[in-house]
Parts: C-alpha cells; sequence; structure tokens
C-alpha cells in the first residue's frame, strides 16, 4: 500500500506459519491477529451476496476421519465464502477403508495439486504428522484428545465479544475434559491471553496434571459456578469412553448437570458455552441451553468468521513455500 | 536523497475538497447519492466529502459507506506483510443508487478495479463515479477518475504520501522523488 504513508506505520501483523495444528504453539500475538481477523469476516456472512474471492483458485481438502456435522459445515461454509474449492473427503466410502495410510492419502491428494487441507481424526497428533510430511497447509479441525484449535479460538471470539476482553475472565471449563480436545485447545488460547482458567468435573475425567499450568481445580459444580465469569460446558463424550468413568449418565446430570436452579444460585450471571453436540439433560439442561445466557449459537456463528480468518491468514502467508509469481512486481507496491 | 515537495498544504486540501463537493452536485445532484469510501483515508475523504456537500445543499443527507478491499486483492499469495483486513460497511441498498467512490490516490488502479468487484457484490448501482485527491498517474488497467483534486505526474521512483487529520492530525499531500515504497 504504497500511497497509504503518511501516517504512523504500525508494526508488521505476525504470520501464523504454514499450519494450524494448536494453540500450544501459537503466541498471544498470533492468537489476537486471528481474532482480529475474524471481526470483519463477520460482516461477510451477513451480505446478500456471502462470498469474497480472496482464497479463489485455492483447493482445499476437507478430510475427516471421525463423524461431524458442525465443524466440517462450519470449514465447508467458510471455505466456499472465500471462494475456494473445496472437496469433501470422509473415512467411509473412500480408501481409507481400504486401509491406506493417512500420509499415502495425503500425498495422493497433493499429486493432485491441492493447496490445504483440514483435518479431523481419532489419534493425537495426526494432523501435526501430515504438517511435517505434506507440503500444503493444514489445519487441524480436532485430533484425538489433543486439540481443536479452531474450536477454542470461535470460543475467545465469543467470549471477547461478549466481555470486551479475554484478560482477566474466570472462565470454569466443566465434565469431561480428560476426553476434551476442546479443552485442551480453551485452556491454551485462554491462559496465553491472560485468562483464569479452572477445571470442575468427577475426579476420573479431570487430569491433575493441569495444576502445574495454574489451572485451578474446583470439584463442585456449585463452586465452579459461584466462581466463574463464564462456563464451557463439555459434551460428555460417551463415545470415547471405556465403563468406569461414572456411575450412570443420571447421576452425572444431578452432581455435575448444569442446571437453571444451580445458575440461580450464582452471585452473578454467567455466559455459557457449549461446543455442541449437546446431551440435553446430561452436562447441560435444556432451559439453560435455550435461556438467555446461552452464547452457544453465536459461537456457531463465529465459527465460520474465525475458520474464514485462519484459512486466509494461512493462505496468505507462508512464504518459504511459496514463492512469489513471475514477473510479479517487489512487495508492498503491487497496489496503489 | 529523498526530495520532498508539498503539492498541498492544509487550507490547499480543504479548498480542494470544497471545489470537489461542488463538482459532485453539479454532475450527480444529491437525490440517491452515496459516497463510498476506500479504506482507510480515503473513507475520511469520503465522510469530508459528504459534509461539504450537505453544506452546497442543506436539505440533503449523504449516506456514507466504507470499504475495504483487501479481499478482493489479485496478490494474496505474493504479498509479504500481511494486512489488517478492514471494516466493510454499505449503509444503503445500492441499486438504482450513484455511487461516488472516494480514494486519496489513484496510481495503478488495481485498487479501483477491486472496489468495483466488491461494490458489485452489493447490488447494482446506477453508476458509479470515482473521486481521487490526487492522480498520479502510472495506471496499469484501463481505469479513468471523474473527479480530481490535483493530477501530478510520477516516476516509478516517486510515492505521494497523504496525511488526513482524522488519522494523522493534519492535512498535507507531498511528493517524495526518489524514495519508492
Amino acid at each position: 500500500m504504497s500511497q497509504r504513508a503518511g501516517g504512523p506505520v504500525g508494526p508488521q501483523p505476525p504470520a501464523l506459519g504454514k499450519d494450524l495444528v494448536g494453540l500450544e504453539e501459537l503466541s498471544a500475538e498470533q492468537i489476537r491477529l486471528i481474532l482480529d481477523t475474524a471481526e470483519p469476516f463477520k460482516e461477510v456472512s451477513e451480505r446478500a451476496i456471502k462470498k469474497v474471492p480472496a482464497l479463489r483458485g485455492k483447493t482445499i481438502v476437507n478430510l475427516f476421519f471421525e463423524a461431524s456435522t458442525r465443524t466440517r459445515i462450519s470449514f465447508e461454509f467458510a471455505e466456499k465464502r472465500l471462494s475456494a474449492d473445496t472437496v469433501n473427503v470422509s473415512s467411509s466410502g473412500s480408501s481409507v477403508s481400504k486401509g491406506e495410510t493417512l500420509v499415502d492419502t495425503a500425498r495422493n491428494l497433493e499429486a493432485m495439486r491441492i493447496d490445504m487441507v483440514v483435518i479431523r481424526h481419532p489419534s493425537s497428533g495426526a494432523a501435526q504428522f501430515l504438517a511435517s510430511r505434506i507440503r500444503s497447509n493444514v489445519i487441524n479441525a480436532g485430533d484425538g484428545k489433543h486439540e481443536h484449535p479452531t474450536q477454542g479460538l470461535l470460543d475467545l471470539l465469543t467470549l471477547r465479544d461478549k466481555f470486551g476482553r479475554i484478560e482477566g475472565l474466570k472462565v470454569a471449563i466443566c465434565g469431561d475434559v480428560l476426553h476434551s480436545r476442546v479443552a485442551r485447545s480453551n485452556l491454551w488460547g485462554l491462559l496465553k491471553l491472560g485468562a483464569q482458567v479452572a477445571f470442575c468435573g468427577p475426579a476420573t475425567l479431570i487430569p491433575r496434571e493441569f495444576a502445574q499450568l495454574g489451572v485451578h481445580m474446583i470439584p463442585r459444580i456449585e463452586d465452579a459456578i459461584a466462581w466463574a465469569d463464564a462456563l464451557n460446558v463439555l459434551r460428555l463424550q460417551l463415545e470415547r469412553m471405556e465403563a468406569g468413568f461414572i456411575p450412570s449418565l443420571r447421576e452425572y446430570n444431578r452432581v455435575f448437570g448444569v442446571t437453571r436452579d444451580r445458575l440461580q444460585r450464582a452471585p452473578k450471571e454467567l455466559v455459557i458455552l457449549h461446543p455442541g453436540p449437546m446431551n440435553r439433560g446430561v452436562e447441560i439442561d435444556s432451559d439453560v441451553a435455550d435461556g438467555p445466557h446461552s452464547v452457544i449459537l453465536p459461537q456457531v456463528t463465529n465459527g465460520v468468521a474465525v475458520r474464514m480468518a485462519v484459512l486466509y491468514l494461512l493462505a496468505g502467508g507462508g512464504p518459504e513455500w511459496r514463492s512469489p509469481a513471475p514477473g510479479s512486481r517487489p512487495q508492498g507496491t503491487a497496489d496503489e | 536523497m529523498p526530495s520532498v515537495t508539498r503539492l498541498l498544504d492544509g487550507p490547499a486540501v480543504t479548498q480542494t475538497l470544497v471545489r470537489m463537493a461542488g463538482e459532485v452536485v453539479e454532475r450527480c445532484g444529491t437525490e440517491g447519492l452515496v459516497l463510498v469510501g476506500i479504506q482507510r483515508r480515503g473513507v475520511e475523504l469520503a465522510n469530508r466529502l459528504a459534509r461539504l456537500i450537505e453544506q452546497v445543499e442543506p436539505s440533503s443527507n449523504i449516506p456514507l459507506g466504507k470499504l475495504d478491499i483487501t479481499l478482493y486483492r489479485d496478490d494474496l499469495s505474493t504479498i509479504g506483510p500481511r494486512p489488517r483486513v478492514g471494516e466493510t460497511s454499505i449503509p444503503v441498498e445500492l441499486e438504482g443508487r450513484t455511487v461516488v467512490l472516494v480514494d486519496d490516490v489513484l496510481y495503478t488502479g488495481r485498487t479501483v478495479r477491486a472496489a468495483l468487484d466488491e461494490l458489485a457484490d452489493f447490488g447494482r448501482p446506477r453508476r458509479i463515479l470515482l473521486a481521487v485527491l490526487v492522480d498520479r498517474g502510472g495506471r496499469e488497467l484501463p481505469v479513468q477518475p471523474d473527479l480530481v483534486g490535483i493530477s501530478v505526474a510520477t516516476t516509478l521512483d516517486d510515492r505521494v504520501d497523504v496525511a488526513v487529520r482524522e488519522l494523522d492530525g493534519k492535512d498535507l499531500v507531498e511528493l517524495v522523488s526518489g524514495a519508492p515504497l
């Protein structure tokens, strides 16, 4: 923007690098860059024509080895609203069901000249594994119990919308932390941006080691509600549980369920987040999920904006992987 | 050594905008008129033009839009510094209206190309005019301004710096020779 001089030249925003594997690897500055970039993308989804040409000509593969509705559709909307071409691959109905390895699948896709891979996989570390082996940008859409960075980012954006800041907020992450990549991504993002984090849930589902990171361990849900500004209520991941973590769903709801009664006894009004899909009547009651303090649907709306921001920043970054087009002008002079 | 030539000082910027506001009214009237500034200094200039037009035609109320063309650029993979994407807001339906697109400097024409593409995604105005404070030549696309503050011949080694008081504390247009960005 050679003609925009005259004002003070701000510091150059930090790059994201080639991939988004987790929030643990990002700096606070990089997380803020993504959240700030997501703001203008909210407006794109409000337009009559919900599309901008930023990623025109880019090809993105959504590689989903695990069931997903919200995340897959949200990524697909984000990609389409940026004008990228998208292909969806799921484990059933593809060569994966014939025993092809993850790397072979990805390399074959790459041989078709793709630019980005969005991957969801049941194994922790799958996204990092892929990222280090292919040239395309890799975005982690959830890997095992490791991270789900775009969910963490959309939760941060939703909290920032609601409170105007993250720093100093008290956020209690409630329920099945053990099996939750959402909890881990939230934890890293919140700590880096200066929030206080507490875990609350049955002892069998709360990894105690996190206390070393400064996480408060609050055993009773009533105490967590009294402490927190916001509750992030996790889904009880019944499909990941071997037997024995909790006695029964009914008992879980009775002891740890986020109910209207419990919220009414809180000293202040809480903001309630849930990453979905909800087990209504287990970790959260319907009148809370649909109540005035729930930001569960704004979370979904923000998910598209955050994913657009991540796709856009990764596509524009990574100079070590992309040489400028022949004949292109040097940096900063291509525009008026 | 770069040499700096002052093209417009504060009062001259105001004078120029007053004249341009008069020309907008002369050419388009104020009925169905909407001013759209290109982020960032174009937005401030459009705001000022709108207020000046309302002084010429006291009964008018000119809607003001903002356009950030970052997402419509044609060089995403090759730009180095990742720009912060600014706000885009078009407060009225563009259907049947006259849009005056406002920017500070017209150079290659690529920003205007991107802005026209973006406007088209908001609707189909009756017509679009282009108003710029400085036309410095050097077009790479067939784009021409309709309303020009000043024209100045420049080379590739020159830079035109525009300061506006809302963002920079003062109004100023300078030609910096031998110091391209």
